[in-house]
């Protein structure tokens, strides 16, 4: 058992877990945070993708000791108050969600990709998502999503 | 209607609140875990289970003697158990299933079980195992089943042809690759009452598996989809297993028991798309014209019968393509072997049999130096033609125009036309597919094709509304709202999908075959019918009208002559709980018929057809092998839209998922054991290889569909590979025969022609 002290969502956190506990279930069980999908349990998939240092990464892969004192961020942490992010408001105006079962992935990677560049070309944006697998949608409605995030993102300035 | 309003279920999935199984939780919850064969065939000589029993934490670890029902998984036969009863006939068979407080304790103990084999002699080709003499998997033969068509005289036909055509091709073992693995909940309730949650297509499936196994009457299940993550076919039957090795852990311990399968666990246990062998004889006119077509089409269909007569059914009423063919003579078996069951994917058997006649037809075109296009539209079947089972098309046949629309878009002759650069590595190419889809179960599930709905209008004015088929991912939710706003002349937003659950709708039959949105939606206008006669009755005495002449629409009833004429819905339904008119309905719709004959695969199978036409194009790297597309223009007739924007999205999903199948993704099986478990072994399409995708929709509206909407999510898979092969075969005047045309097959077959062409 560790102490594992970190910052989910902007909030600190501070839990008695053993160390080779997994963040992935540490988010789900420990904290609630289902939006966090496990697909794969292999680093393959990107369903269970987080902002974690404000990097994308597959929080199957990452141990609860690896991630004391880390500043972590799940699809829970990017609306505030039921104001939704741009990119999930241009996910649901462009019908990039069928099952929905990766949508927290793509979500959460394409925010971070687009906290580190803000205007993405259509290259840049599948590079950023090619992490994570989609089986429904084809891709195609997801990259649009993302540019159209890019336009809402800009006008928000 | 026509609208693409965004789906129900967005904002919940965006927010990451879509309830999965794996988002279940109950107090006193166990986990389980299932322990598998790992022998292709063998006898099962001893199970030690003690070590595991004495585990701490561990609460129950049952074997086929502790089933309190019968040992058997319904599908289409009685051949398959729920735990294997001393014999055991693939890789990854379950044994027995175990119980324990959490999921490391169950894994703990799942490997202290001590299972102990006599090999027996195991078959896993389709070919040598038809009809082998000694090794007997099914009945004396291993055939699940044999399948014919019979039209005109094939003999005539090949000799009335100018040019004949034989080949064999083969199609790869494909693996749904669902994002959202398997999973089931159930819970026990004190009053004996089995409650089954999960990830699921067919619920009434479940209940049945659940009941049979268990030993209880099936008014003692109920069953109850959460949010599924994907399913293809993939979660038709085998969730049954799933759900009752839950339930039956649960029934045992009194507690709700958990068990959601990993990745590997899927991609070894569960059903795939089976791998097929087609040996396809066409012969046609110097003009183009086909005379005949002889099949022989056979299905590697693993150790049960699970899904395989019906799968096979639809592959060879599918066997001809959307043509007009006036011999035909086709012959096709299900085949044992010991491999994991193959079951339902996405087209359903079609898939397969279209990659060889799609590849037929450009073969044909080019011994004949027709374009691929040309022989096409020469054969393809328009209103009023028969199909090879012959069935008159006499209604709603978008072919022509999907074909003719797809080729505009694309450009297709003109980039026909373009000279191709020999010196580049990279080739181009650009291929065709016409294909159809036979909608619904058709005459291979006649039993089936009946739903239930239900409807209740609340004092609010606002609505609930229960179907049994269910929402996948391919928004049959957002479509059924909309039907039932439209027909109650509310808005969508007033409109609520509950779950699906079995204690609420009778048994509605599977969610598979693009039903859903056919069947369902005409039972929830059943439903909707009968409240709109109260509904008019009150708005037609509010404005001193009579019935009759009384619309509702958005939110409104008004007199269908003077619309300004209008009233609120809401105090239309105010006074209707006023009169305490009865403001619930269930509805309930009956497929029209259909019909076949067994000896001459004669008959109306299905309904009515959808039609679609792909152009691929492709750029293929002579020097690696390695195929890349480039676009991919899809026409689809589907009857009408209701949504466009879900539709272009199964359009584009279904698209890249047969890429998958036309370039990567094979399951690789060695002496019976999956050597590729895994999304890094597997390999299915990234956003990195996703082509561009135009999808056009054409709707040729279907009479006796919501208003004339057909189901075809199935159809924008089926014809992908084939287009994708035959661009292949322009890019570099190879044609690869079997899928998938991964590089090192590609790379093999150019490195083979170079030798053929300098000798
Ligand atoms: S579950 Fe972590 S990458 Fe798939
Ligand atoms: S929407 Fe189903 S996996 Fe992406």
């Amino acid at each position: 058992m560790i102490d594992l002290k970190f910052t989910v969502n902007g909030e600190k956190v501070t839990l008695k877990v053993p160390g080779a506990k997994r963040l992935l279930d540490v988010l789900r069980e420990d904290l609630g945070l289902l939006s966090v999908k496990e697909g794969c349990s292999k680093g393959e998939c990107g369903a269970c993708s987080v902002i974690f240092n404000g990097k994308v990464v597959n929080s199957c892969m990452v141990l609860a000791c690896q991630a004391d004192g880390s500043e972590v961020t799940t699809l829970e942490g990017l609306s505030k108050d039921g104001h939704l992010d741009p990119l999930q408001e241009a996910f649901i105006q462009t019908g990039a969600v069928q099952c929905g079962f990766c949508t927290p992935g793509f979500i959460v990677a394409g925010r971070a990709l687009l906290n580190r560049n803000p205007h993405p070309s259509d290259e840049e944006i599948k590079d950023g998502l090619s992490g994570n697998l989609c089986r429904c949608t084809g891709y195609q409605k997801i990259v649009t999503a993302v540019k159209l995030a890019t336009e809402k993102d800009g006008s928000d300035v | 209607m026509g609208q693409s309003v965004p789906r129900v279920d967005a904002r919940a999935k965006v927010l990451g609140k879509g309830v999965f199984a794996a988002d279940l939780f109950f107090p006193r919850m166990l986990y389980a875990r299932v322990i598998r064969s790992s022998r292709p065939h063998a006898t099962l000589t001893r199970i030690d289970l003690d070590a595991a029993r004495k585990t701490p934490g561990v609460y129950a670890v049952l074997t086929a003697e502790d089933i309190p029902g019968r040992n058997e998984i319904h599908v289409v036969f009685n051949d398959q158990p729920f735990l294997a009863p001393g014999r055991v006939r693939y890789v990854g068979e379950p044994i027995a299933v175990l119980a324990a407080e959490t999921p490391e304790i169950a894994e703990e103990a799942v490997a202290k079980v001590v299972v102990e084999y006599e090999d027996l002699p195991a078959l896993f080709d389709p070919l040598k195992a038809r009809g082998h003499s000694e090794i007997h998997l099914f009945g004396t033969n291993n055939i699940y089943k044999h399948l014919k068509v019979r039209r005109g005289n094939v003999e005539e036909g090949f000799a009335r042809s100018d040019i004949i055509i034989e080949n064999t091709y083969r199609t790869p073992y494909q693996e749904h690759a669902y994002l959202e693995p398997q999973g089931m909940v159930a819970v026990p309730r004190p009053n004996g009452l089995m409650e089954v949650y999960g990830s699921m297509q067919c619920p009434f499936y479940v209940q049945e598996g659940v009941a049979t196994v268990l030993g209880l009457p099936l008014s003692q299940v109920r069953v109850i989809q959460t949010a599924t993550g994907g399913a293809f076919g993939g979660k038709e039957d085998v969730p049954t297993l799933v759900g009752v090795q839950a339930a039956i852990l649960a029934q045992k311990t009194g507690r709700p028991v958990k068990l959601i399968y990993s990745r590997d666990e899927d991609i070894i246990s569960m059903s795939k798309r089976h791998p097929g062998i087609i040996r396809y004889k066409s012969g046609a006119k110097k003009d183009g014209t086909l005379q005949a077509i002889e099949v022989e089409y056979i299905l590697d269909s693993g150790a049960y019968a699970t899904l395989s007569p019906v799968v096979l059914w639809r592959g060879t009423v599918h066997a001809g393509g959307p043509y007009r063919i006036p011999n035909v003579k086709v012959d096709s078996y299900a085949v044992a072997t010991n491999k994991v069951p193959a079951g339902a994917f996405r087209g359903f058997g079609s898939p397969q049999i279209l990659f060889a006649a799609e590849s037929q037809m450009d073969e044909l075109a080019r011994a004949l130096g027709l374009d691929p296009a040309e022989i096409r539209e020469k054969n393809l079947l328009r209103l009023n033609d028969e199909t090879i089972t012959g069935q008159k098309l006499s209604f709603s046949v978008g072919n022509i125009e999907a074909f003719h629309k797809a080729l505009d878009k694309s450009n297709y002759f003109e980039k026909k036309k373009q000279p191709k650069d020999t010196r580049s590595p990279i080739r181009k190419g650009i291929g065709l597919s016409t294909v159809y889809y036979g909608v619904g179960l058709g005459a291979g599930g006649v039993h089936l094709a009946r739903t239930g709905a239900y409807v209740q209008i609340l004092a609010d004015s606002s609505v609930q509304f229960a179907v049994g088929t269910t929402e996948m991912g391919q928004g049959m939710a957002t479509v059924l709202t909309q039907i039932v706003a439209d027909e109650l002349g509310l808005p969508v937003e007033s409109v609520y999908i509950l779950e699906t659950d079995t204690s609420r709708i009778p048994d509605s039959g599977p969610t598979v075959a693009s039903r859903a949105t056919t069947m369902s939606g005409n039972a929830l206008k059943d439903a909707c019918a009968q409240l709109r006669k109260p509904l008019k009755q009150a708005a037609a005495d509010l404005l001193g009208l009579a019935p009759d002449s009384i619309r509702l629409k958005d939110g409104w009833a008004f007199d269908a002559a003077h619309s300004e004429k209008r009233i609120p819905m809401r105090d239309v339904i105010a006074e209707c709980f006023r009169r305490r008119e009865n403001m619930a309905a269930a509805g309930f719709f009956r497929s029209p018929e259909v019909s076949w004959d067994d000896e001459t695969g004669q008959g109306n199978a299905y309904v009515t057809f959808a039609y679609a036409t792909n152009v691929a194009e492709v750029e293929v790297d002579t020097e690696t092998g390695a195929v890349r597309v480039v676009r991919i223009t899809a026409a689809h007739d589907v009857g009408k839209a209701i949504n466009p924007q879900l539709v272009t999205g199964q359009i584009e999903g279904g698209t890249v998922q047969g890429m998958g199948y036309a370039l990567t993704e094979e399951i690789v099986t060695k002496d019976g054991v999956i050597q590729n478990p895994h999304f890094s072994t597997y390999i299915i399409p990234t956003i990195k290889e996703a082509p561009e995708i135009d999808p056009i929709i054409v709707e040729a509206p279907y009479p006796n569909g919501p208003n004339g909407a057909k189901g075809f999510a199935e159809q924008p898979l089926m014809g992908i590979a084939p287009a994708i092969a035959n661009a292949v075969a322009d890019a570099v005047g190879i044609r690869i025969n079997e899928l998938p045309l991964k590089p090192e097959r590609v790379w093999r077959a150019l490195r083979e022609n170079e030798t053929k062409t300098a000798l």
